[in-house]
């Protein structure tokens, strides 16, 4: 019988550490599916899930001498996982500027309000340490409607928090 | 007319160049209008190019009316099309026919002009902005075995191309 599973690690960003992974998984049996592996601040972080016949502790103790050797944090849940459940986002938010105390707590409780559901989040520091720059990009589903969306940025943006928003149109074709 | 099987990925035959079409008969404009059938058929399909129902041939259909506030030049059937001008970048989300469950955001121009030939060979020339931009590139990209999937973009990439930005 086989189970999802969402693998969770983090560590010191060194070379080498998907391909000795996702190698480690695969030959012991395990299907990767859908992932998310990102550098953030120095620290290597992956997120995935894995398709797997055995137990919960047979899928750590595959990924233990990995993560041992490449110094990561592992972490494995089973879930109820599928795949194919894509969302598709109709709404696309940018938010930039001098950075803040607060600020993605602000912004992402007034987009809740306004009924966002985040599909996904980006948001990063740029700039420098003197003057830094928050850079935010969001994707989402407007439950209760774009006009509801578009009102919430424009409270934030009267708050001195630089916030824009269009729509998604996804093309097909 | 009939609703054409349509190649899905990995089919090598996605990534083949079309070649440009010399006669303009009746079996032409049969295979359009069945082409046409096929990407009204496809779930929210304003676009489809010859070469997704396996015809290797240079013609590409786009329909963008149906959406709201959409500025389009309704059923526009191109053959052998020609972009001669490009205009503006512009990240936006984009599926496939060819690429079930997966949608991508991809950079196109927001304004271009292009020459074709209609089903009677006749040169036309057509101006698009904005979402049948999108389309038309799109499709054109299909005719020269490009998917959508060889320009995908990180959402960030928007970020510096805005005006706002000083
Ligand atoms: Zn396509």
């Amino acid at each position: 019988m086989r189970h999802w599973y969402m693998l969770t690690l983090v560590g010191e960003d060194r070379p080498g550490i998907v391909a000795a992974l996702s190698r480690a998984i695969y030959e012991g049996g395990g299907n990767l599916g859908e992932a998310s592996m990102m550098r953030l601040g120095g620290n290597f972080t992956i997120m995935m899930m894995v398709d797997f016949s055995g137990s919960r502790s047979a899928l750590a103790s595959l990924v233990a001498p990995v993560a041992e050797s490449m110094g990561l944090h592992c972490h494995i849940d089973r879930i109820e996982g599928h795949l194919h459940e894509h969302r598709l986002p109709d709404v696309r938010i940018t938010v930039f500027g001098a950075d803040r105390a607060g600020i993605v707590a602000r912004v992402t409780t007034a987009l809740s309000e306004a009924g966002l559901n985040i599909l996904e989040l980006e948001s990063d520091v740029a700039g420098s340490e003197d003057e830094p720059v928050y850079i935010m990009h969001i994707e989402g589903h407007a439950r209760e409607g774009y006009d509801s969306v578009r009102a919430a940025v424009e409270v934030i943006n009267e708050e001195g928090i630089e916030a824009s928003i269009e729509p998604v149109d996804t093309m097909i074709g | 007319m009939a609703i054409l099987d349509i190649l899905k990925v990995p089919d090598p035959r996605l990534k083949q160049v079309s070649e440009p079409v010399s006669r303009f008969d009746d079996e032409l404009r049969r295979f359009a209008a069945d082409l046409e059938e096929t990407m009204r058929a496809g779930p929210g399909g304003v676009g489809i190019a010859a070469p997704q129902v396996g015809r290797f041939q240079r013609i590409v259909i786009v329909d963008v009316s149906s959406r709201p506030n959409t500025p389009n030049h309704g059923l526009m059937v191109l053959v052998n099309p020609e972009i001669t001008a490009w205009e503006g970048l512009k990240v936006g989300r984009e599926g496939c026919l060819s690429v079930p469950d997966y949608t991508g955001n991809v950079i196109r121009a927001t304004r271009i002009e292009l020459t074709a030939r209609d089903l009677d060979g006749n040169p036309v020339e057509y101006e698009c902005v904005d979402f049948e931009a999108r389309a038309v590139q799109h499709e054109i990209d299909h005719l020269d075995g490009l998917l959508f999937l060889d320009r995908l973009v990180s959402k960030r990439n928007d970020l510096f191309r805005r005006k706002r930005y000083k």
